[in-house]
């Protein structure tokens, strides 16, 4: 009776977990990457933020966070400035609305994978 | 004859994929964390701030003379900015950024204009013994300073900053009798609340 009963469960499991798992429109490949995660996460907590502030921030090198947030700004997630300031350019980043959405998303599928995986 | 093998052995065991998304939430927070100190606003030292003005207000309360009224708060401004400072300083150590840069330069440069014209108001409403407006102005000016130095910070900060032009604004118009109290719910609870607000949501 038992055993009967824990059927149903383990495939319901199995279905929630693969629902997670490819669900496309839920799983955002663009922000899992670690750099664009964090460029995403520092500009959560942050109005706007310079490229120098980010590097710095995230511990990377030019050419790793140029690529990136041109991937990220490429998937209108993050918004760029380019301005100059005493004569030196500078390069403000901001979370798009889109960004932020995606965000709290990618947040609530760890959460689902989490809860899913906890529940077996 | 040769015999074939496979190239690569065995794979490894495979991450169980809840440790994963731990460790990618992990990091997420701890890069909030870290960003946050761009705040440069102290959330404890908010709390703390905010404490020492209730205690303030109790005490500026039975004063009844201007000057001496006038004294307990200016003490109570010097240790708040103390406090304040030092908040700033043990949060960005904390997170290794230092306490100059970006957004924490903007703030102390946009607050410090507005409390040195406040400095300057005080003296001279002080020297013409009207001490009524006092307590609007002073909120007032300090949530202007706010608003404007956090506008590159997270949106709490300004956000904070409007509350105190609130009460500010409420004080400058309410009988005289209610300055204490005024102060204590703009420098006590308002600092106690977004402290609070700060220190859950953006890391100490």
């Amino acid at each position: 009776m038992a055993k009967q009963n824990a059927l149903p469960k383990e495939t319901e499991r199995k279905v929630r977990l693969a629902e997670i798992a490819a669900g496309p429109a839920r799983f955002d490949r663009l922000i899992h990457e670690r750099l664009r995660l964090g460029i995403v996460s520092a500009l959560a907590a942050n109005e706007s933020l310079s490229f120098s502030e980010l590097k710095k921030l995230l511990q990377t090198t030019d050419g790793n966070l140029s690529v990136h947030a041109r991937k990220l700004e490429e998937a209108q997630y993050i918004q760029c400035t380019k301005s100059f300031e005493n004569r030196l350019p500078k390069t403000e980043y901001k979370l798009t609305a889109a960004g932020r959405r995606a965000l709290e998303r990618y947040l609530d599928h760890m959460e689902a994978l989490i809860r899913a995986m906890r529940d077996r | 004859m040769a015999t074939v093998r496979p190239i690569r052995s065995s794979p490894p065991p495979p991450v169980p994929l809840d440790s994963h998304a731990m460790d990618n939430l992990q990091y997420i927070r701890e890069t909030m964390e870290r960003a946050a100190s761009f705040t440069a606003v102290p959330g404890v030292g908010g709390i703390a701030i905010g404490c020492t003005a209730l205690a303030a207000a109790a005490i500026a309360a039975r004063r009844h003379d201007l000057a001496s009224w006038l004294v307990v708060w200016l003490a109570e401004g010097l240790l708040a900015w103390t406090i304040g400072f030092a908040g700033s300083a043990l949060k960005s150590r904390r997170v290794h950024m230092p306490l100059l840069s970006g957004p924490g330069r903007k703030f102390l440069l946009g607050l410090a204009p507005p409390l040195v014209v406040g400095g300057l108001l005080t003296l001279a409403l002080f020297q013409a013994g009207m001490g009524a407006p006092l307590p609007g102005i002073w909120l007032l000016l300090y949530g202007a300073g706010m608003l404007t130095g956090g506008a590159a910070s997270v949106r709490v900060v300004p956000l904070m900053g409007a509350c105190f032009m609130a009460v500010g604004a409420a004080a400058l118009f309410l009988p005289p009798e209610w300055g204490n109290v005024m102060l204590a719910a703009g420098f006590g609870g308002i600092h106690i609340v977004f402290g609070t607000i700060i220190t859950v949501k953006y890391g100490g």
